[in-house]
C-alpha cells in the first residue's frame, strides 16, 4: 500500500503531533512513534520539520530513526505478520514454521507481497516463550503455532 | 451474590484464545440468566493450562483448563458456577502442585486480583510498603532494601539498596527513577506478566525508590512487543494518579512522584541501561562508557537509579513484611525469591517464583516435567541470548548467581529455554552471533565486526572447512568481544557460543562434504 501524500500535508501533521509532544522530556521517539502510527510510516518530509522545531540536525534525527528497527522509512503493507525467530521460539520447531511462512506468501523477511497484503517480519521475542512458537498479527498475539495455524493467519492477512 | 469468574487478561491467555472464552462466556451468562460476572485477572503462571478459567466458590478458587470457547456450554452444564466436576477440572488453584510448590513474595498478586482494581489492590496488602515508606526516613528505607539482600533482577546482580543509597546521596536539582521494563531476552516473560496482572505493585516500587533517593520522577521504558502490558500499565498510573498514589502528594505525604510510561522501537540493546538511558533522551541507543554512574550522571546528567521491573516491584513485600522475611529466603548470596521463566520445548512452561536454590534439574525435570516433544532434554539456556547452553551433565548447579557464574554461565533475567536432542548446538552458536550482528548498536568494534566474522567462522565449521583451525578461530574472537566490548551484549554474547562449543563438541565437528574427486 503505497500512501503518496502531498507533501504540505505531512508538514502540516508533523507540525502538530510535534507541537503536541515537544513539551516532553526526550520527546524525539514518542514523535516518531506518533508520526508512524499517523502515516504508517517516518516520511522523510517530516525529517527536516522535527529537526527545525526541536533544535536538531537532520542528522542526528535520521540517525535515530535508522537505528530503531520499528521505524519505516517505507510504507507496509496493508497487515504486519511478525513472527518470532528467538531461541526460546527456535526450540519448538520456528525455523521451519518461518520457512513455510515465507513459502506462503512468496516473499522473504522484510518484504511485502506483491499485492500490498502482507509485510512479513522477524522478531526477537514477544514475550510468549512457554507457548512457543509465537507471532503477532497487526498487534493480535497467536501462541502455539503449528502449520495450520500460521495458514489460517496467513489466509486472514490476505483478504 | 454475584459469581465471579476469572478469565486473564495475560498476553499469553490472549493468544491462546482467551477473548473468544470471554465472548463465549458473557453469551452464555446472559443466555442463561446467570448471576455471574467475568474478571479480567493477570495470569497465574501456568501457561499450559491457558487459558485459565477460574470460578469463586465458598470453598475457594476452581479452576479449569485450558479451556476453549466451544468448551463453554459444556462447563457451564457441568456446574461451573458452583466449582462442579468437569474433565476440564483442575480443582482449587491453590492446590495445583505447580502453584503450591512456589513461594510467591513478587507475583502474590499476580492472577489473583483484577489489575485494574486498586481497591482489590489494598485488600492484598497493597500499599503497606508505601505507606511504611512515608513513615520512614529516606536513610532508612535504603538500609532496609539493602539489608534485604535484594540484587539487581535483571542479570547484572548489583545490589539495589547499594545503588540507591548512591542516589540519596548524590547532588542535583532533579532525579529520576527509570523502570527497565525492555525486556528482551528470550525465555523471558516475567516483567511483562507484573505489568499485565499486577501493574501496581510497580507503581508502588517506584514511589517507594522515589521517596528513597528524593526522586521526583519516574519512567517505565518498556518494548514496543508488548502493546497489552502498556495498556494496562498505562491505566494503571492513572487510576494511581486519581486516587492520589502518584502525583504531588503521594497518599497524602509531603513526597512528590508521579511516572509516565515510555515506549521502545525494537532495539535489542535499549534493555542495556545506558543505552536506554541515551533512548529515554531521544537518541540513538548507544551504550554510554562507566562512569560515571547513571547513579551520579543518568538520564538527562542527574542521578539515576534504574532498576529491572522485578527489582522495583519486589521492593513494597520488603517494606511491608520487613528485611528480615525477604532475606530469609534464598541460598548464599541469593536472598529472597527469583520468578524463574520455564520455556520453549517443555511441557509445563510458565512462571515459578521460589526461593534462589533450587538446582537446574529439579527445574527442568520436576518442574518444568521434560520437553513437550517428549524427546531427551539437550541443552538448557540460561539467562537469554547472552546466557551459557547447559547440558544434562550440570543439572546439578544451583540456581543462584554465584553458583551459574561458577560454571561459566549466568542467570540473567532467569529465563530458561529448554531444547530436546534435536537441537543443532552449531546452529545455536551461530544465531547467538547473528543475533548480536543484528542488534549491536556499532559502539564497539568487537562487537560490531566481531560478531559478523563470528556468523562466517561457525558457517565454515558447518562447511566442514578446517574445522579445527576455524574452532580455534571462534574461540579467539570470543575471548577479544568478551574483554573488548563495553556492555553485556558483545561481551556475553560469548557465552552460548563458547558454552555450545565446551560442552557439545560433537556438533561443532561436522562430517566433511566429500568433494568428488577430478
Amino acid at each position: 500500500m503505497n500512501i503518496h501524500l502531498p507533501r504540505a500535508d505531512v508538514t502540516e501533521r508533523t507540525l502538530a503531533i510535534v507541537g503536541e509532544l515537544k513539551g516532553l522530556e526526550g520527546p524525539l521517539i514518542p514523535i516518531l512513534h506518533e508520526i508512524q502510527d499517523e502515516f504508517g510510516y517516518v516520511p522523510e518530509e517530516s525529517l527536516p520539520v522535527i529537526a527545525r522545531e526541536l533544535n536538531l540536525s537532520r542528522a542526528e534525527v535520521y540517525g535515530v530513526v535508522t537505528f530503531y528497527h520499528d521505524f519505516r522509512e517505507h510504507p507496509a503493507g496493508r497487515h504486519v505478520l511478525k513472527l518470532c525467530r528467538a531461541e526460546a521460539c527456535q526450540s519448538m520447531g520456528g525455523d521451519r514454521l518461518a520457512e513455510r511462512a515465507k513459502a506462503l506468501l512468496g516473499i522473504d523477511f522484510h518484504e511485502t507481497t506483491p499485492d500490498g497484503a502482507v509485510t512479513l517480519e522477524p522478531v526477537y521475542c514477544l514475550g510468549l516463550c512457554s507457548c512457543s512458537p509465537s507471532a503477532m498479527l497487526d498487534g493480535e498475539v497467536h501462541a502455539r503455532l503449528d502449520e495450520t495455524v500460521l495458514e489460517a493467519l496467513v489466509a486472514e492477512a490476505r483478504r | 451474590m454475584t459469581v465471579r469468574i476469572y478469565i486473564p487478561r495475560d498476553a499469553a491467555a490472549l493468544a491462546l484464545g482467551a477473548e473468544k472464552v470471554v465472548e463465549a462466556m458473557a453469551g452464555e451468562i446472559a443466555a442463561r440468566g446467570l448471576d455471574a460476572t467475568i474478571v479480567r485477572n493477570g495470569s497465574r503462571g501456568m501457561h499450559w493450562l491457558e487459558p485459565l478459567v477460574e470460578v469463586e466458590t465458598a470453598g475457594g478458587r476452581v479452576a479449569y483448563g485450558p479451556v476453549k470457547a466451544r468448551d463453554v456450554a459444556s462447563l457451564l452444564d457441568a456446574g461451573l458456577i458452583s466449582g462442579g466436576a468437569h474433565p476440564l477440572c483442575l480443582g482449587k488453584t491453590e492446590e495445583i502442585p505447580f502453584l503450591k510448590r512456589q513461594t510467591r513474595l513478587t507475583f502474590a498478586r499476580c492472577g489473583v486480583i483484577d489489575p485494574l482494581s486498586l481497591e482489590d489492590y489494598r485488600a492484598h496488602r497493597g500499599l503497606l510498603g508505601l505507606e511504611r515508606a512515608i513513615a520512614t526516613e529516606p536513610a532508612a528505607i535504603v538500609a532496609e532494601v539493602t539489608e534485604s539482600g535484594l540484587r539487581g533482577r535483571g542479570g547484572a546482580g548489583f545490589p539495589t539498596g547499594i545503588k540507591w543509597k548512591t542516589v540519596l546521596e548524590a547532588r542535583g536539582p532533579r532525579k529520576y527513577i527509570v523502570c527497565n521494563a525492555d525486556e528482551g531476552d528470550s525465555g523471558t516473560f516475567a516483567d511483562r506478566m507484573i505489568m499485565e496482572g499486577d501493574p501496581f505493585v510497580l507503581i508502588e516500587g517506584m514511589a517507594i525508590a522515589g521517596i528513597a533517593t528524593g526522586a521526583t520522577k519516574g519512567y517505565i521504558y518498556t518494548r514496543s512487543e508488548y502493546p497489552h502490558a502498556i495498556a494496562v500499565m498505562s491505566a494503571a498510573i492513572e487510576i494511581a494518579r486519581a486516587a492520589g498514589v502518584l502525583g504531588a502528594s503521594v497518599l497524602g505525604s509531603a513526597h512528590a512522584f508521579d511516572m509516565e510510561v515510555r515506549t521502545g522501537a525494537g532495539a535489542y540493546v535499549c534493555g542495556e541501561e545506558t543505552s536506554l538511558l541515551n533512548s529515554l533522551e531521544g537518541k540513538r541507543g548507544l551504550v554510554r562508557a562507566k562512569p560515571p554512574l547513571p547513579a551520579h550522571k543518568g538520564l538527562f546528567d542527574r542521578p539515576t537509579v534504574i532498576n529491572n521491573v522485578i527489582s522495583l516491584a519486589s521492593v513494597p513485600v520488603i517494606l511491608d513484611k520487613g528485611a528480615g522475611y525477604y532475606r530469609d529466603f534464598g541460598m548464599g548470596r541469593s536472598r529472597g525469591t527469583i520468578p524463574l521463566q520455564i520455556a520453549g520445548n517443555v511441557k509445563h512452561g510458565g512462571l515459578f517464583e521460589t526461593a534462589f536454590g533450587l538446582t537446574l534439574g529439579e527445574i527442568v525435570d520436576e518442574i518444568g516435567g521434560g520437553t513437550a516433544s517428549g524427546r531427551p532434554v539437550k541443552a538448557v539456556q540460561v539467562g537469554g541470548p547472552l546466557g551459557a547452553y547447559f547440558p544434562r551433565a550440570l543439572f546439578d548447579t544451583p540456581f543462584d548467581y554465584e553458583a551459574f557464574a561458577a560454571r561459566d554461565g549466568l542467570i540473567g533475567h532467569a529465563g530458561i529455554v529448554i531444547f530436546d536432542d534435536t537441537a543443532d548446538m552449531l546452529k545455536q552458536a551461530r544465531f547467538a552471533m547473528e543475533f548480536c550482528a543484528v542488534e549491536s548498536c556499532g559502539k564497539c568494534t568487537p562487537c560490531r565486526i566481531g560478531s559478523t566474522r563470528g556468523v562466517e567462522v561457525a558457517d565454515r565449521i558447518a562447511a566442514g572447512i578446517e574445522p579445527e583451525k576455524n574452532r580455534e578461530l571462534l574461540a579467539d574472537l570470543c575471548n577479544t568481544m568478551k574483554f573488548g566490548s563495553l556492555c553485556a551484549l558483545g561481551g556475553f554474547t560469548p557465552y552460548p557460543v563458547m558454552s555450545a562449543m565446551t560442552h557439545f563438541p560433537e556438533d561443532f565437528s561436522p562430517v566433511p562434504v566429500v568433494e568428488a574427486a577430478e
